[in-house]
């Protein structure tokens, strides 16, 4: 069942002076999330992501089309109902937004306080917290004491404090270094597996959407331009700013300079040929080139691990009788995807 | 003659207002007492208004926002001996005699609120919005989040802003002993000035400056302490 329903979502900024034009920042988004799932939104700055997820928790209004969360259609709920519906949705985000006016304790009681919440259930829920994040040490610290990780895992207590059902987590690791960003991403996970918690993430980093993204979708202008499993993303990007997202941590197709480099050292026929678990096994293709008698060498690319299931792209050099190389490589695109990449004279793209 | 003699006939005058300077001294406590709590009370309130109507804040209201600042700034470049001369008719009307202790009060309630509304804007615009997005996003009411985010996060900031307007109501009271309000000023002025007895005038100043200085120093341990730094 979809616990986010986004139906045809757009939001648009007055213009900032009279001459100025209105922002669209998010345009005609719909998107559906469902309960348990880890959605990952991915797009650079000025993309609309952040606009999107404050769409979720009303934060941002939607000036066009409809918000449905957890069954309560949100788009026209007055401010003092919202506050209800907030309760339901933890938010975490890059700078943390810990209030430096309280302990790590204060921190996590907040939202128990907003909500009403006697002392003592206070107490008991934000020592249960505290264990899940692993501060219960710092219960007494102040935010400035902590270092960042420290500081999102409080973010993310104080966002699960009042029980939430769904948590936004707005670039939540993008301050953070590579070390500790795997620790963060690790509670987020528990958050979900343990917790049942559907967390909807927006990031820039691919790495992010790589570890912990089950779906995810990519932005551009306002828009929604690809989405899918976070198989299908990396291993088959469609759309170009997708594209240029996976490259970003996947080696595919050597870019121009590299190719030039790998030529000077490999003057046979390049071919990169793309796996993916669910078709041929690399075994089928090496045998193929064995068979024909010809000599091959892996120059550039890897393979990658998405959820458990792998894919890569592997680029060989080939080396043989011109007509022998021009079989093999037909007989290979049958099996799976080849990119021709020539040789170093006449390169036939 | 000894020195110590000499000494003696020098702070004679002093001496002789000993009971004076006591009563003095307790009524400027008393002025800068009642505008800083009463003013700064009003203070608070102004401020927080501003800082929540204008554009982009908590509860933007374009016509509040407006009337507010127009206001503010009607009152505050008034120079204070002029606004106190000013507000006589307003003490009137509320029941206060023009002149004297009662009318003093008013006009330093009045000088402070707005001086100290404009600081404590100037202190809630360095709270950082991100923390204010996270209180809202966990379900706070606007009112909630001005009174257990925005002002506790702005507290540190406050005390030293406080602080500073002490000084300038510690001023304030010593304008309006020229309209009869008591205090160290109006001793200074009265038997310091007027009868030619600087040690008078200078004594009072040094018990001015006392008072500055002690309460600077406890707004500046206060806001190390709610800083922790």
């Amino acid at each position: 069942m979809a616990i986010i329903e986004l139906e045809n979502v757009s939001v648009t900024f007055p213009p900032r002076n009279r001459r100025g034009e209105p922002v669209h920042a998010v345009q005609d988004v719909s998107l559906s999330v469902k309960a348990g799932e880890i959605v990952g939104i991915v797009g650079y700055s000025g993309a609309g992501k952040s606009t999107l997820l404050r769409v979720v928790n009303a934060l941002e209004r939607a000036t066009d089309g409809r918000v449905v969360v957890d069954g309560v259609d949100i788009t026209r709920l007055r401010e003092r109902d919202l506050n209800e519906v907030r309760r339901n949705i933890g938010m975490i985000f890059q700078q943390f937004n810990l209030f430096t006016s309280r302990t790590v304790y204060g921190n996590i009681a907040y939202p128990l306080e907003v909500a009403g919440k006697s002392k003592q259930e206070q107490r008991e829920r934000v020592s249960e917290l505290l264990r899940f994040v692993g501060l219960f040490d710092k219960a007494l610290a102040y935010p400035e004491q902590l270092s960042g990780g420290q500081k999102q895992r409080v973010g993310i207590a104080r966002a699960l404090a009042a029980g939430p059902s769904i948590l936004l987590a707005d670039e939540a690791t993008s301050a953070l270094d590579p070390e500790t960003t795997v620790e963060v991403l690790n509670l987020l996970k528990r958050v979900n597996t343990e917790l049942g918690v559907t967390v909807l993430v927006i990031t820039h980093e691919m790495e992010v959407v790589k570890t912990i993204a089950d779906r995810i979708v990519v932005m551009e202008e306002g828009g929604i331009v690809e989405s899918g499993s976070a198989f299908e993303i990396f291993s088959a990007p469609r759309h170009a700013a997708t594209q240029r997202f996976v490259r970003t941590i996947v080696d595919d197709v050597p870019q121009e300079h590299e190719l030039e480099q790998l030529r000077r050292r490999h003057p046979g026929r390049l071919i990169t040929v793309s796996f993916r678990d669910d078709a041929a096994t690399q075994s089928q293709v090496f045998t193929e080139i064995v068979r024909a008698g010809l000599e091959f060498e892996l120059v550039y690319g890897g393979l990658e691990d998405v959820r458990g299931r792998s894919f890569g792209h592997l680029t060989l050099e080939l080396r043989g009788e011109t007509a022998a190389v021009d079989a093999v490589v037909t007989r290979l695109g049958e099996l799976v995807p080849v990119r021709d990449l020539g040789t170093g004279e006449g390169a036939a793209r | 003659m000894s020195i110590l003699d000499g000494i003696r006939d020098f702070f004679q005058p002093v001496i002789d207002l000993q009971s004076q300077f006591v009563s003095a001294f307790g009524e400027t406590l008393f002025l800068a007492g009642s505008g800083l709590v009463v003013g700064g009370f009003l203070g608070l309130v102004i401020g927080t208004a501003l800082y929540v109507t204008r554009a982009g804040g908590i509860a933007p209201n374009a016509v509040a926002s407006f009337v507010l600042n127009v206001l503010v700034n009607f009152f505050r470049p008034i120079p204070f001996i002029l606004l106190a001369v000013a507000l006589q008719p307003f003490s009137r009307a509320i029941g206060v005699d023009g002149i004297g202790t009662g009318h003093a009060v008013v006009a330093i309630i009045f000088g402070s609120a707005f001086g100290i509304g404009r600081i404590v804007e100037q202190n809630l615009v360095s709270v950082d919005p991100g923390v204010l997005e996270a209180a809202r996003a966990m379900g706070a009411s606007r009112w909630q989040v001005v009174r257990t985010v925005l002002l506790p996060e702005a507290l540190g900031p406050l005390i030293l802003g406080f602080t500073f307007a002490m000084v300038a109501i510690v001023d304030m009271t010593a304008v309006v002993g020229t309209i009869g309000a008591g205090g160290l000023g109006q001793l200074a002025l009265t038997e310091g000035y007027r009868q030619y007895q600087s040690v008078v005038t200078w004594t009072a100043v040094v018990i001015v400056i006392l008072i500055v200085q002690a309460g600077q120093f406890a707004g500046n341990a206060l806001a190390r302490k709610v800083l922790r730094r």
